[in-house]
């Protein structure tokens, strides 16, 4: 009944749907910031370590949500470790392309690896109600690079 | 003449009333399971609407002329046809708005406002939908000195009563206002025990009807509550058009809530006198096509008759009760005794959203999420919100067994 459902729900999207990877909190975080998709109580907070030059140490994040945005949330988390904040930025607006057109024209360009980890989700941009579930994550984790405890949505 | 619809009940015969009831989804046929939010229209209602516009629109009450005494005696008709519908002792009693959560708002801003005092509170229900829980925190935050007070509901997801009679001991409660069926629960709640419970203590009441109005017959003079607001569109009818019954008592004292043409006696530029009730609540031009689209639909469930619907309800909400209790993992929310067609539901291993996603990829169609009661979901722990099957009278067995195998075929899939 299902079968065709397996291109936006890959065993990798389930997998980091149920056993998200750096959910906890960093009690020493730099930045937070909340997301919030009032439309349907998907609700997360990022936490942030920077290092002096102001790349990404360390991210972790806590909330709830469906398996689109808890996997979309922790396959971020592994791949903008170590990124700065412009390498962060330009993987999230990369990822938004993904995830809106499921293509990505400037991926081959540079950090093709890491979108290579995101593609994964880019089956979600045959379901218009379920894209901002995979950006919210994105959108989160720009609120907390650009200041800190503002609240994120991705309506 | 409207295409007449035979006694009885035959849902074959009044699915094929519904056009879109026959459109097809990704080669599977559309089953439509969110009615609750919002109905399918029939043929009748449709072309009611057309013969309007084509053949007698004007605005209402304003020319001498035949179009628009047409219009007028149209829209006057639709009111008639309100107030037999819900068994109202004077058709002045009904109020056109645009939907329930306007009918509301008229009487928290107009009723609140004017007739309130300062020490009064308004008792509400944690199973309240949004409509008519925000329009109460605005009259409270509105620094006017009144309180609000929630009822509690059971485990069950009835309206916990003893708690109600103990809100109302004090006699300060002006207002109990409350859902005469829960839009998540699916729970009917006792109005007439309500009604009867709030009168002894001083309190008027209002029923938020939106549910219930499309279930089972609503009967004002039996009821014996002081408003009662309804839908149009869950009605099958069209979007646009809403009902607030009123006491006429009420209206009398009940300033008006917006200003402008058609609900005014006579007008200087240094003020106005304002009509006579019901038309003192209804500024500028009314729904007036809309109106004609709720006659229709009026007419329409009066002819298959609301005891026949509810019968058919009834053998709905068993079979669905037994399908869905069997489904390993499901979780229903709320087991009143008292029900009707509306089923929320969450699964151990799949998030609503996922499994809205997957339902209608199977062509069915559900709604996903909090669906506008947010303390609710939290009141029973479901934060993440839950999905939610809603019948229609259009709605068969054979969709109930459909969704439940589903539901078990999407349980594998997650698991």
């Amino acid at each position: 009944m299902f079968d065709d459902l397996r291109d936006l729900y890959q065993e990798v999207i389930l997998d980091h749907g149920r056993k998200p990877r750096n959910f906890r909190r960093l009690e020493d975080a730099d930045r937070t910031a909340r997301g919030d998709n009032p439309m349907c109580g998907d609700r997360m907070e990022l936490f942030l370590k920077l290092r002096p030059d102001g790349a990404i140490e360390d991210v972790a994040f806590q909330g709830r949500g469906c398996a689109i945005s808890m996997a979309s949330a922790s396959l971020m988390t592994e791949t903008v470790k170590g990124k700065s904040p412009a390498e962060a930025h330009m993987l999230g607006d990369r990822f938004r392309n993904l995830a809106m057109t499921g293509t990505c024209p400037d991926c081959g360009a540079s950090l093709e690896e890491e979108m290579e980890r995101l593609q994964p989700l880019s089956g979600v941009h045959e379901f218009p109600s379920r894209v901002k579930c995979a950006t919210l994550a994105w959108h989160t984790l720009n609120a907390a690079l650009d200041g800190g405890a503002k609240e994120a949505t991705s309506e | 003449m409207n295409a007449p619809v035979q006694p009885g009940f035959d849902v074959e015969r009044i699915r094929a009333d519904f056009p879109i009831l026959a459109q097809q989804h990704r080669g599977r046929p559309l089953v439509f399971l969110d009615s609750g939010a919002s109905a399918q229209k029939p043929r009748q209602v449709i072309q009611a609407m057309v013969r309007s516009m084509e053949e007698r629109y004007a605005n209402v009450h304003r020319g001498a002329y035949r179009l628009s005494e047409a219009a007028t005696a149209d829209y006057e008709a639709a009111r008639a046809a309100v107030a037999r519908f819900i068994n109202a002792a004077d058709p002045r009693e009904v109020i056109f708005t645009t939907n329930s959560t306007a009918a509301i708002n008229l009487v928290a801003h107009s009723w609140g406002r004017g007739v309130l005092r300062p020490g009064q509170a308004v008792l509400v229900s944690e199973m309240e939908h949004h409509a008519n829980l925000v329009p109460w925190h605005m009259l409270r935050d509105d620094n006017r000195g009144i309180e609000l007070r929630i009822c509690r509901v059971t485990d069950a997801g009835e309206l916990d009563l003893d708690d109600l009679e103990a809100k109302l001991a004090d006699g300060k409660v002006g207002l109990v206002a409350v859902t005469h069926m829960s839009n998540v629960l699916g729970t009917v709640t006792p109005a007439g025990r309500i009604v009867a419970m709030a009168h002894a203590k001083g309190a008027k009441v209002l029923l938020d009807g939106s549910q219930a109005a499309v279930h089972r017959r609503v009967d004002m003079q039996a009821l014996g509550a002081d408003f009662y607001a309804f839908t149009g569109h869950k009605l099958y009818g069209p979007t646009g058009i809403g009902v607030l019954w009123a006491r006429l008592e009420h209206q009398e004292r009940m300033p008006p809530f917006l200003g402008g043409g058609d609900m005014i006696a006579s007008v200087t530029l240094e003020g106005s006198t304002w009509a006579e009730p019901p038309a003192k609540f209804e500024a500028g031009t009314p729904p007036i096509v809309e109106a004609v689209g709720l006659h229709a639909a009026i007419d329409y469930v009066s002819a298959i008759g609301m005891p026949a619907l509810e019968a058919h309800e009834h053998t709905l909400v068993d079979h669905a009760m037994r399908r869905l209790s069997d489904v390993e993992g499901l979780t229903l929310l709320g087991r009143a005794q008292d029900r009707g067609g509306v089923f929320s539901f969450a699964l151990d291993n799949a998030h609503p959203h996922d499994l809205a996603t997957l339902l209608d990829r199977a062509g069915l169609a559900v709604r996903a999420g909090r669906h506008c009661a947010e303390p609710l979901h939290a009141r029973f722990g479901l934060e993440g919100g839950t999905c939610r099957a809603s019948f229609g009278l259009y709605t068969t067995l054979g969709e109930i067994d459909y969704l439940a195998e589903a539901l078990t075929k999407a349980r594998e899939f997650f698991s």
